[in-house]
């Protein structure tokens, strides 16, 4: 980049009013900024509006018809399925039904609840009995509905390369059965992903005994195994920690995103919030990491460090908590006392990408401060219990030991380490069967792929983190010819029972034998889990110190992180999650090379430029994208980009997986970076620029509202008369202090409300639809900045300027004070866009919506309009659901009781910064809220009235660190 | 039949003589024809009072009470709608329209006003029987006596013309 | 200016009335197509099936062809909407303002001029329509009965936009068509073709010239006149008031109506000279249009630049002095952000090309003063794009902050409509006296 750094952090250093920031381009008027401005050109203009713009709309629009006639609305299943009967919204007929059900992520279950009309699953809420929902959902729960209706989904079996059937491969099962038995099953090998699903280890085990020599082996790419080993290390047993945020009032992270990418990430992200509140005790974060993670985004106080190093700092702060001689380092020193001083009530979280030894350092932390059994509680992980690694399966295909292999889910060919060659292992086995979603990277090397039923078409079980059990139940039959691992498991046992209902059955029985199952079942259904089913705690005593891991060389550090909005790459093809724009960068339909601002200096590098990263003799190339706060010699790639299959994923970003080891999944040293002379176009839906004039996000710290306090800012007079609302007056207040910039609020606002996807093209030119955003501030020095993240959806204002300026009377205000937009008479001038101050305006550029393809008719929301090209759109406080409970309140005479109407954001939001209700209602939580200190509205001083406010953000930081 | 006794002249000042002449001599029904308007011609000929302004006023009137009526009827009567918390009647807004509407309505009422009172459009006339009458619209200027004017009498009339000095006297037929 | 008596010749001495007439009329009833007027026309025509070109591709895909985006949702379209509106004034002003004035130099010009307006804002009409997201429904911006009793919102802009149009075009119309009247007669007594007389004596009404028409005539041509002088500034106050109405930071301000009525004058001027100078040489109307007209065109359109820096001086100032940040960030932006080239070529173009117009012999050189007007012209319509866009590009939310990047399609549509006025200023020239006859015969007959 041509622009000084210094010159920026002298700017920073000394700009007084508008102290925010969002990206660095901004931050100097330098040449440089003018250049990285004419780079901001071509991922923008098109001179000729590329015809590859439509091409690639096309392709997302995903018309094809080969999906003519699919069976977009096959009824619910023949089986019987209970639905949740403590449902949120009160079911009567002819209103949605919600069944509770269960996602699995990396084998670990979140309950959930799926919203069916007419049987078909529209929409995904949490499950609030569910110890790791609590009500709330993530991202990639919200999405699973457009996975479950994805027209690219594998939609029949294909054996080399030929469309086959489930019949052909039963009779080659026979043979296959055949082989076993002679062998014992020698040659027969088992691969799945992470599971703890009673039913498949049942049916793994039932295997195994009856093929004595056939091995199970499992494969996840998100890769905990250090957790594990850590514990062993510490305590001598392999035992999970499970982290009590509430009980924290200090909390040290190394290297870890605990509140985001733990399978028990919902539950701490709303306990921590819980426990942020100025109001109550507030808890103090500190984290130390190499990537800018959404942890840290929330800390009080963040150290940029590279991941290699944690473990070395770590066992610096372990030696200054026992020896008790002061630091050097001031700022180890100041949470070194910060932590001393609350022993029993603080917390250090090990990231999973650490080593063994480091998680075995965080132990010895927190067993000096007291914090076992306190602040962190530990189980044996959920079983099953860990089997042989990975890599001695492909040694065995390798040596051609192998001749049936069964891969259920996983997709190794893309995502094992490159060094054990699998594919080439792979085409050593004689007969592989891939059961997938996809026909991927993996089926298209196995002699068989068998299309593999959704999660929410079939039968299955699995343990939340905790170990509590749930059943999952599907929503809808299969809508191709899917089936699902337990019934392709019972095929190949050759057993009698094979519909994924009585397996799972089966499995319960055993575990509750009695009369009285058919209740349990129920109610095990109607819940969504298994009552009692969570693991023991564990009280495990330390043994000895551990040693502090020698210094790591210094140099470049490649970190590797599963990627916020695709995960490990399975979400590859979801349109939804691919332009969901990442929490940190808002980049979207791409990774990055994410380096920190001194690095991308030391190699010239600006956003775009497309650089070569090696590590050894693997290399790969991507674009560069600047991540202020990271850590200086540390390059974060996120996983899951470059598929090569499914028309949404496809040539998307870069693989990362090429630079994978299997030694060292997380953190390699040695990275060298080469820059090319090649730039490649990076879509993010929030460019640069600094704050203009006013703290658009109000942050105050904790000591200064107890020395001051703050007074909730007043609306200012007004020439129009007040209008009177007399009925329900609904609003909305936003935490900021809450908020940890997840985005699950922002798909599910587009799962609920049929938000349309634009494509990459369409994004870069600023034409995305998302109703709801979340606008991502920095704050402070540019090497390791405050992050604040702000949500804005429609904002409703009682003097709505979009209303006054609009033709056509196409947007309005209803009596309740809703900003209403009538799509069918809106024309499309676009003058209420330009008019809204905060740009929460869609349009329809083009015709976004799909119409054409059948699969995604049924996945649309029936109570919502699908737009039409040339009409503006907007948040609309999910009034589809204002209206069903009105529709209630009249037919029972019930008033609407607070908290009954939840906007879709709201229900998902993990940490409950979301909350909506009625003004009108003096109990409601919205109006004690908008009553407090915090609250304020944004832009207020234009009189526009809003009925979605904030509440300002409070930092606690450690007076010792910040000089006030 | 005869409709009147026209004479030609060369120039504006003659035709203005004329006229003074002939009403002295106590013509009453004559009309001047010309290519461009001549100050004083129509009070010599005392023309009738000339109604346009006040068709052009009405028409403005009209116009912005229809204006403003309009605005007001379908804003806050017959579809009142809360439209960003303004008032129904947000007579500020409604000004513009209301110029807008009665400058347009004056125009049209001017315009048709004239058209009418002046009997156009009339595709014949008598006059243009007259001889070269094509160049009164370039540099000739007509004075015709009509045929029903009392004093008219073909002999005495056209004697009386011809004295003023003109390029022709003739006969119109009507 | 100089009172009407000791006024020198508006123009060369030496005409008849005669003379004067044929030479006007004869343009038009006798004189054979030129090379000039026939590339002119072709270049046009080809431009005008782009146009129709861009309008299909429109029509089929959406406005999505167009640069427009989220912030910036008004690009081109708006811009040359307004910019062509603009020109359109300086006709209406000449014919009617300065006959109000009675500066019988007008009466060489004001009928062409007045052609101008008509194209000038049909080329203008056309982009309010084409911009929106669904053209086929513009008709529900019309207040017309309907069984759901919807009405459009009297509130917004954009409707006093249609009725402001609207009322300009028809009275443009008015005006253009009454002063037409005598000169139709005087061609269907000039033309030698059978179907000339027939089409001139239709349009002519049967004008013939009578002293009592004539004393209607000139009350109401005078009452119209007095009519389209505020009409005019109303018009581009209120397409002024599409910007001022908004709570966008640069748009947001009360100095806009002046401002823009000004800018539109100036750029009219422009237009007319642009206009004038090649017809004056190709049908070698130096007699009629002489250098004196020129030059009062050339000071005209200098006293309008000067109001227009004027006006830039005092939205910068108080933007400045108005102490409020958004407003100061907005105007920061526009002279140093992105867009800035767009801001310092419209003081080059507006503020300073203008001056050379001091100089006497600049103003007397046609050469001179056709470049100065291009400029001219060229300077207003980027001004027009910069307040479009580089207000909206960067508001309130620095998270929505984006840019505008025109697509070809946005320039195909504006040398489109540029196409269409040609186009039909070209037809003009051939069909209808580009200089009012009767009031030529009456300069001579007065002996100016």
């Amino acid at each position: 980049m041509t622009m000084s750094w210094d010159a920026i952090r002298n700017r920073l250093s000394d700009v007084q009013g508008a102290r925010y920031w969002q990206s660095l381009e901004e931050l100097c008027d330098e040449p440089g900024f003018q250049e990285l401005v004419a780079r901001e050109f071509p991922a923008h203009a098109a001179f000729w509006e590329s015809p590859l713009t439509r091409r690639r709309f096309l392709q997302l629009m995903g018309a094809s018809l080969a999906l003519a006639g699919l069976t977009a609305c096959s009824l619910r299943t023949a089986e019987k399925l209970v639905p949740y009967v403590r449902d949120p919204e009160g079911v009567t007929p002819g209103k949605p039904q919600f069944f509770a059900s269960a996602m699995v992520r990396d084998g670990h279950a979140t309950g959930l609840l799926f919203e069916s009309h007419l049987g078909r699953p529209t929409k995904i809420e949490g499950n609030p009995d569910h110890p790791m929902s609590l009500g709330a959902t993530d991202a990639f729960m919200q999405a699973a509905v457009l996975d479950l209706w994805d027209p690219d989904r594998s939609q029949t079996v294909v054996t080399r390369g030929r469309v086959s059937t489930w019949e052909a491969f039963e009779s080659e099962l026979l043979r296959q059965r055949q082989q076993w038995q002679a062998a014992q099953g020698s040659g027969l090998r088992l691969l799945t992903e992470e599971t703890t699903s009673p039913t498949l280890v049942r049916q793994v085990e039932a295997l195994l005994r009856q093929y004595p020599r056939a091995r199970w082996y499992r494969h996840d790419p998100v890769d905990r195994s250090a957790l594990l080993a850590g514990a062993e290390e510490a305590f001598g047993q392999a035992l999970v920690p499970h982290y009590r945020f509430d009980r924290a009032d200090v909390v040290l992270t190394l290297d870890s995103d605990v509140l985001a990418d733990e399978p028990a990430s919902l539950r701490y992200a709303r306990e921590f919030a819980a426990r942020r509140r100025p109001e109550g005790p507030m808890n103090r974060l500190y984290a130390v990491e190499a990537a800018a993670t959404l942890t840290g985004a929330m800390a009080d106080h963040r150290r940029p460090m590279r991941s290699l190093d944690v473990g070395v700092w770590a066992g610096k702060l372990l030696a200054r908590l026992q020896d008790g001689l002061p630091a050097a380092d001031p700022w180890l020193e100041a949470v070194a006392r910060d932590l001393l001083a609350h022993p029993g009530r603080s917390l250090v979280v090990v990231g999973y990408s650490q080593p063994a030894l480091v998680h075995a350092i965080g132990h010895a932390l927190n067993a000096r401060l007291g914090n076992l059994g306190q602040t962190v509680t530990f189980t044996a992980p959920a079983p099953p219990p860990a089997t042989a690694p990975f890599a001695d399966l492909v040694a065995e295909m390798h040596r051609g030991e192998v001749q049936s292999l069964f891969i259920l889910g996983a997709n190794p060919v893309w995502t094992a380490a490159p060094e054990l060659a699998f594919d080439a292992a792979l085409r050593r086995v004689p007969f592989s069967a891939h059961l997938g979603l996809y026909q991927d990277e993996t089926s298209a090397l196995c002699t068989w792929h068998l299309p593999e039923a959704h999660f929410l078409e079939a039968w299955s079980d699995a343990r939340a983190y905790d170990g509590t059990a749930s059943i999952l139940q599907p929503g809808i039959a299969p809508l191709y010819e899917g089936r699902s691992t337990h019934e392709v498991l019972a095929m190949a046992l050759g057993s009698p029972t094979r519909s994924g209902l009585e397996l799972v059955r089966e499995t319960w029985r055993g575990a509750h034998p009695g009369t009285d199952f058919e209740a349990f079942w129920t109610g095990a259904l109607e819940k969504g889990l298994v009552p009692g089913t969570s693991l023991p705690p564990v009280v495990p005593t330390p043994r000895g110190t551990p040693v502090a891991p020698p210094q790591a060389p210094a140099g470049l550090e490649l970190v590797l992180r599963p990627d916020p909005t695709i995960w490990d790459g399975r979400f590859a093809n979801n349109a939804w999650l691919q332009e969901l724009p990442k929490p940190l960068s808002k980049l979207t339909w791409d990774n990055a090379a994410l380096m920190s601002p001194v690095a991308a200096e030391r190699l010239g590098l600006s956003n775009g430029d497309v650089v070569e990263l090696r590590v050894g003799e693997r290399s790969i190339t991507a674009p560069v994208w600047i991540a202020p706060g990271q850590a200086d010699d540390s390059v974060v790639l996120t996983l899951g980009y470059g598929r090569k299959v499914g028309r949404v994923a496809h040539g998307q970003g870069s693989n990362a997986y090429v630079l994978r080891s299997a030694g060292a999944p997380w953190i390699q040293p040695g990275l060298v970076l080469r820059k090319t002379d090649r730039t490649y176009p990076l879509a993010t839906t929030q460019r640069h620029h600094r704050m203009a004039g006013e703290p658009l996000v109000q942050v105050s710290t904790l000591q200064a509202i107890a020395a001051t306090g703050s007074m909730p800012t007043e609306a200012p007079p007004s020439l129009y008369p007040e209008v009177a609302y007399p009925g329900h007056k609904w609003a909305m207040a936003i935490d900021l202090n809450a908020c940890t910039g997840c985005s699950a609020c922002v798909v599910a606002c587009q799962a609920e409300n049929n938000i349309p996807v634009v494509g990459k093209e369409q994004v870069m030119r600023e034409r995305e639809m998302h109703w709801l955003r979340i606008d991502r501030y920095y704050e402070g020095p540019l090497d390791a900045p405050r992050t604040y993240f702000q949500p804005v959806p429609c904002m409703h204002c009682e003097n709505a300027p979009c209303e006054v300026v609009c033709p056509t009377a196409a947007t309005v205000h209803d009596d309740e004070g809703l900003n209403a937009m009538v799509y069918n008479r809106c024309v499309g001038t676009r003058y209420c866009s330009n008019n809204c101050p905060y740009k929460v305006r869609r349009f329809n550029f083009f015709q976004f919506s799909d119409w054409t393809t059948e699969s995604l008719k049924g996945m649309r929301n029936p109570e919502v309009t699908v737009r039409s090209r040339g009409v503006m759109e907007k948040c609309t406080y999910c009034v589809q659901r204002i209206q069903a409970a009105k529709g209630d309140e009249a037919a029972t005479g019930r008033p609407i009781r607070d908290g009954e109407v939840r906007t879709a954001c709201q229900a998902a939001c993990p940490t409950r910064a979301i909350v909506f209700g009625d003004l009108n209602d003096p109990a409601s939580e919205v109006a004690a809220l908008k009553a407090g200190p915090r609250h304020y509205a944004l832009l207020g001083d234009l009189d526009t009235r809003p009925r979605t406010t904030y509440l300002s953000r409070v930092r606690n930081p450690n007076p010792a660190l910040e000089e006030a | 039949m005869s409709y009147g006794m026209m004479a030609a002249f060369q120039t504006p000042e003659e035709l203005l003589a004329a006229v003074r002449a002939a009403r002295t001599e106590g013509y009453r029904d004559m009309d001047a024809y010309t290519p461009f308007p001549i100050e004083g011609l129509a009070d010599a000929l005392e023309a009738g009072p000339n109604r346009v302004p006040l068709i052009v006023l009405l028409g403005g009137i009209a116009g912005a009470l229809v204006g403003y009526g309009l605005q007001y009827y379908a804003m806050a009567l017959n579809y009142p709608l809360n439209v960003g918390g303004r008032p129904l009647n947000s007579w500020p807004a409604f000004i513009p329209i209301t110029f807008e509407l009665s400058v347009l309505t004056a125009a049209i009422a001017g315009v048709v006003g004239m058209l009418a009172l002046n009997g156009l459009p009339r595709p014949y006339h008598p006059a243009f029987n007259a001889p070269c009458f094509n160049l009164a619209t370039l540099d000739r200027f007509f004075l015709c006596i009509e045929a029903r004017d009392p004093a008219f009498s073909a002999e005495a009339t056209r004697r009386f013309l011809e004295a003023l000095n003109p390029t022709e006297v003739s006969d119109v037929e009507g | 200016m100089a009172a009407r008596d000791s006024e020198p010749p508006v123009i060369r001495p030496g005409y008849t009335i005669a003379s004067a007439a044929r030479e006007i009329g004869d343009l038009v009833l006798r004189r054979p197509i030129g090379w000039p007027w026939l590339m002119g026309m072709l270049l046009s025509a080809g431009l005008l099936t782009l146009l129709a070109v861009a309008v299909v591709v429109l029509l089929v895909r959406g406005v999505g062809i167009w640069g427009i985006d989220i912030p910036v949702a008004w690009g081109f379209a708006i811009a040359n909407f307004v910019w062509w509106i603009g020109i359109g004034h300086a006709g209406t002003l000449i014919s009617a303002f300065l006959y109000l004035m009675r500066q019988r130099w007008r009466t060489s010009i004001n009928r062409f001029a007045e052609a101008m307006t008509l194209f000038a804002v049909l080329c203008a009409a056309l982009y309010p329509l084409l911009h929106l997201g669904r053209p086929w429904y513009f008709y529900w911006l019309l207040p017309y009965p309907n069984t759901m009793w919807l009405w459009p919102q009297f509130r917004s802009p954009l409707i006093f936009d249609l009725f402001a149009v609207g009322t300009y075009l028809t009275v443009s119309l008015l005006f253009w068509y009454v002063g037409l009247i005598p000169d139709l007669a005087n061609l269907r007594d000039r033309a030698p073709h059978r179907f000339q007389q027939l089409a001139y004596g239709v349009l002519a009404l049967g004008w013939r010239g009578s002293a009592r028409h004539w004393q209607r005539y000139e009350s109401l041509y005078l009452l119209l006149a007095g009519l389209a002088t505020p009409l005019v500034i109303s018009v581009h106050s209120i397409v002024s008031i599409d910007f001022a109405y908004a709570i966008v930071p640069g748009w947001h301000s009360t100095i806009f109506p002046p401002y823009f009525v000004a800018g539109a004058v100036y750029s009219g001027f422009a237009m007319v000279l642009i206009l004038a100078i090649p017809m004056r040489a190709a049908f070698r109307l130096d007699g009629l249009i002489t250098q004196r007209h020129l030059d009062l065109m050339a000071q005209l359109m200098l006293a309008m630049g000067l109001l227009v820096a004027y006006s830039y001086a005092t939205e910068f100032f108080s933007s400045w002095y108005g102490g409020n940040p958004p407003e100061w960030t907005a105007f920061v932006n526009q002279v140093t952000g992105v867009y800035a080239p767009l801001f310092w070529g419209t003081l080059f173009c507006n503020v300073l090309s203008v001056q050379v117009l001091w100089a006497p012999k600049v103003r007397r050189s046609p050469v001179a003063l056709f470049v100065v007007s291009l400029l001219v012209l060229l300077g207003m319509w980027i001004e027009r794009v910069m307040i479009v866009i580089t207000a909206l590009h960067r508001d309130y939310l620095p998270s929505r902050w984006g840019l505008y990047v025109p697509t070809f399609w946005d320039w195909a549509t504006l040398c489109g409509t540029i196409g269409l006025f040609f186009f039909l200023f070209l037809l003009f020239v051939r069909l209808l006296p580009i200089i009012s006859i009767s009031e030529v015969e009456k300069l001579v007959e007065e002996g100016a």
